[in-house]
């Protein structure tokens, strides 16, 4: 197993660099560069203010030289400096990296169990009104754009009602320690979270319930249910058990999209994580922050990749290890 | 009403605002206010993008501030004088001032800072052109002599146009990579205390300003808030009490102004003047030709894109200069909304309906609306128009390239022709890789002259005729056509009194602003 690992971590390596590369020369093939977008927020800027910036991030250099020395860089792990914010890349990332995987992992594991659990609902009680309720649920948040979701619950909830903050990741001058810090974060948690959860929440109960009438169907299911067990038992134990392995594909691939995937969410509501920094790189076309997100993003696929094929092997026993 | 009723109540406005004056400001609390996009520095002497002056007009500060009819006004310096042949501008500093980290502001200080930002300061620079030397001649007195009298020159004193920058902190060391740079030291009313990127920026009050009594407030949260609706919500839950001018779309103004508790003004740009225009490209296609350039102009209709589109505020332009800054002039040619005026001029001008490529500009949905509706009214006279999306690098990219026919922009002005306006239309300023010089490539020999004319003149009675010729001159020719002076809205509660004193808004700081409990 830890060969396994190993080689797989090798792999993953040789990816990623494949992927710096390849990034590296689309972002660069967008129209603009960052000092002329710094030279326009600041609403003056002469050919010497301009061919400053440029020097200074190193825009000047012939594409290649760039390149070898962002690559260099990354394989000394410096992810380089952002141009605009005047920070190294790692450490911007760094700060907004725990916000968004608070915000996702809650919205992760929201849409994970509650999908299951819905999913298993109408696969128990196909064909009733039940089954009707959850798929149509499903497939309306399915369907819905996040951003709507996302303005539809902050007018309900903290323009109507008042009873959850509408942006932030918490209440900003209060200075609240401990416990209630902690019911603070929670409280601003809740609405983002919930918009993400309950769009993958749909897929999730989808798959889950298309996957459990088709193992029910199969013959070791006939067998337990003419052994007598109950059907509960023959439910979770037989059926939802191997039902949920394409749930577990499903869910290794979304794990990693979670990270950079939450954009609109974050943005909507001001939540402080990597998802809008990746935004406002891209829109100040600050090649190094951009990068550097897309590279921490990428290894988050990766690892999550790997994190799901561990896990196959746990649900499933009879597959076994091969890089 | 009888006429002595009109008397009673006007008699009873004077004693409640009398009464409002003497109750006076009140110290203490917090202000929370949005700030967007989320500033890139707070070091106003190297980055000086829209919201970094915003927040770091509290910190820092300049030798003068512009009364909202753009009149000096002491800031650092206490008093001024200008020799009889306006080359000697002599400031004496205000005594006792000390740095945010307890230093004294000197002389020296400001010698400093020229040097600094001659180096990091585009417009600084530019401004300093005609500067011979400056002289320190003791700690609180600054003299500095012109080659030649710059009549604009007592304008470019303001604090994002030349801010103080400590010269204890910066002597000596590379000014960009200085660490110093993220915890800004400054004279101002207020101290950088905190910032959380992406969340929010705190400064709090400093309590040796100079200013005896003042600041009034304690503490400004500058909230980070990407998203524009978000921003319309965080008001109206009460979550923030101050949007600056341009924080919410056009269109949430008028929603907002109806809350309860709200004020709303205009007030705060009359130094900045945001003057909006199409740029015409005036080198290739159907746009080269002066009458189809004056056809545009008659074709759109500015009146109804300011009452539909801008809510009814801010003013048609009528030229190159808004009418708040000096030498406007209102005796021009005049452009009225006439469709078939325009049409007559399009025949006249030869146009065999070629498509032209039209920018908007990509600063949000009412930028968005705009430039369909200036579509639609060209589209109306029969021009053939095709929108171009872009995001602002690629908008700036393809401005800066002249890879268009007709762009979206608007620009400061900073109050004076010679600083905000002749740029836009002198030949030496035609150069590729910038998006605020003459990008529409008009060159006419007679307007160069009379814009370096302009600049040099003495007295201010000679610069008032040469501009206004130049504003004739140019009205005719129509090298851009000139939309709205804008005029972005502050909205605040109105429990926040006092915030906007000057002709910079905001952006001079919460220096007087008191809340009202």
């Amino acid at each position: 197993m830890i060969s396994f690992i190993a080689q797989r971590i090798a792999k993953a390596i040789v990816v990623l660099l494949a992927l710096v590369v390849m990034n590296f020369f689309l972002i660069r093939m967008a129209p603009g560069d960052p000092a002329v977008v710094m030279a326009g927020e600041a609403g003056a800027g002469d050919q010497l203010f301009i061919a400053q910036l440029r020097e200074k991030f190193g825009l000047d250099q012939p594409l290649p030289v760039q390149l070898f020395l962002y690559v260099k860089g990354i394989v000394s792990l410096d992810l380089g400096f952002s141009f605009r914010q005047q920070m190294p890349v790692s450490k911007l990332i760094l700060d907004r990296l725990p916000a968004t995987l608070l915000l996702t992992g809650t919205a992760f594991a929201i849409s994970l169990a509650l999908g299951i659990l819905f999913g298993a609902l109408a696969a128990r009680f196909a064909g009733t009104w039940a089954d009707t309720a959850i798929t149509v649920a499903a497939l309306i948040f399915y369907a819905t754009p996040l951003f709507w979701v996302a303005l539809m619950a902050i007018l309900l909830f903290s323009v109507t009602m008042d009873w959850l903050p509408s942006f932030g990741y918490e209440t900003v001058g209060a200075g609240y320690t401990g416990l209630a810090h902690v019911l603070d974060v929670a409280a601003h948690l809740i609405l983002p979270a919930t918009t993400i959860g309950l769009f993958f929440m749909a897929t999730y109960a989808r798959m889950t319930r298309a996957s459990m009438l088709e193992v029910s169907r199969l013959d070791f299911v006939k067998t337990a249910r003419a052994k007598g067990l109950s059907d509960t038992v023959i439910q979770r134990r037989h059926v939802l058990r191997n039902a949920l392995l394409p749930v577990v594909t499903l869910a290794g691939l979304q794990a990693g999209t979670l990270v950079g995937g939450a954009v609109l969410t974050e943005t909507v509501f001001a939540w402080p994580g990597i998802g809008r920094l990746m935004y406002e790189a891209l829109l100040q076309r600050d090649y190094n922050l951009l990068l550097g997100v897309f590279v921490v993003c990428s290894a988050m696929v990766l690892a999550f990749n790997l994190i799901t094929d561990l896990v196959y092997r746990s649900v499933d026993p009879r597959i076994e290890f091969a890089a | 009403m009888s006429k002595r009723k009109i008397l009673m109540s006007f008699a009873a406005m004077c004693m409640l605002s009398t009464a409002a004056v003497a109750e006076g400001p009140k110290a203490g609390g917090v202000v929370n206010a949005v700030i967007q996009p989320e500033p890139p520095s707070l070091m106003m002497g190297l980055v000086q993008n829209g919201p970094t002056q915003m927040v770091a007009g509290n910190i820092y500060e300049g030798l003068l501030r512009y009364s909202p009819k753009l009149d000096p006004l002491p800031g650092l310096a206490e008093s001024w004088s200008i020799s009889e042949d306006g080359k000697v501008y002599t400031f004496k500093l205000v005594k006792g001032v000390t740095w945010h980290d307890g230093k004294p502001f000197t002389s020296a200080d400001v010698l400093f800072s020229i040097e600094f930002l001659k180096q990091t300061h585009a417009r600084a620079r530019g401004n300093l052109v005609q500067l011979e030397k400056v002289e320190a001649p003791d700690e609180s007195t600054v003299v500095f002599t012109l080659k030649q009298p710059f009549g604009p020159f007592i304008g470019i004193f303001e604090v994002g146009s030349l801010p103080m920058i400590p010269k204890h902190i910066y002597e000596g060391t590379d000014f960009k990579t200085n660490p110093a740079n993220n915890t800004p030291v400054g004279t101002g009313p207020f101290m950088f205390r905190e910032w959380q990127k992406g969340s929010f920026i705190r400064l709090v009050k400093n309590p040796n300003y100079h200013v005896k009594g003042k600041p009034n407030i304690d503490e400004i949260y500058w909230h980070v808030i990407p998203d524009a609706a978000a921003r319309s919500v965080a008001y109206e839950t009460g979550k923030v009490d101050v949007l600056p001018g341009g924080s919410v779309e056009n269109f949430d103004v008028p929603r907002l102004s109806k809350l309860k508790n709200t004020c709303v003004t205009g007030a705060g740009w009359e130094f900045f003047s945001p003057h909006s225009w199409l740029w015409l490209n005036n080198r290739s296609g159907p746009t080269a030709n002066k009458k189809f350039r004056q056809a545009l102009m008659f074709a759109i209709d500015r009146n109804m894109a300011k009452d539909v589109v801008w809510n009814g505020l801010g003013r048609i332009a009528t030229g190159p200069s808004g009418s708040a800054i000096k030498y406007y002039t209102s005796a021009v040619p005049k452009y009225d909304y006439d469709p078939a005026k325009a049409k007559a001029l399009l025949k006249e001008s030869g146009y065999k309906g070629e498509k032209l490529r039209m920018l908007p500009l990509p600063y949000g949905e009412t930028w968005q609306r705009w430039a369909e509706m200036v579509r639609q009214n060209l589209q109306d006279v029969g021009i053939n128009v095709e929108m171009i999306a872009t995001d602002v690098p690629g908008w700036n990219q393809k401005v800066s390239e002249w890879d268009y026919d007709i762009a979206f922009t608007y620009l400061y002005q900073y109050g004076d022709p010679a600083l905000g306006v002749g740029r836009n239309y002198v030949s030496s300023q035609i150069a590729k890789g910038s998006p605020f010089n003459n990008v529409e490539g008009y060159s006419n020999p007679e307007i160069d002259k009379l814009f370096a004319d302009g600049a040099v003149a003495f007295p201010d009675s000679a610069r008032e005729e040469i501009y206004a010729k130049a504003q004739k001159i140019l009205v005719e020719d129509v090298p851009v056509a000139w939309m709205l002076e804008l005029q972005f809205p502050t909205i605040t509660r109105c429990s926040v009194k006092n915030l906007i004193t000057t002709g910079i808004g905001v952006n001079d700081g919460f220096r007087d602003a008191w809340i009202e409990k």
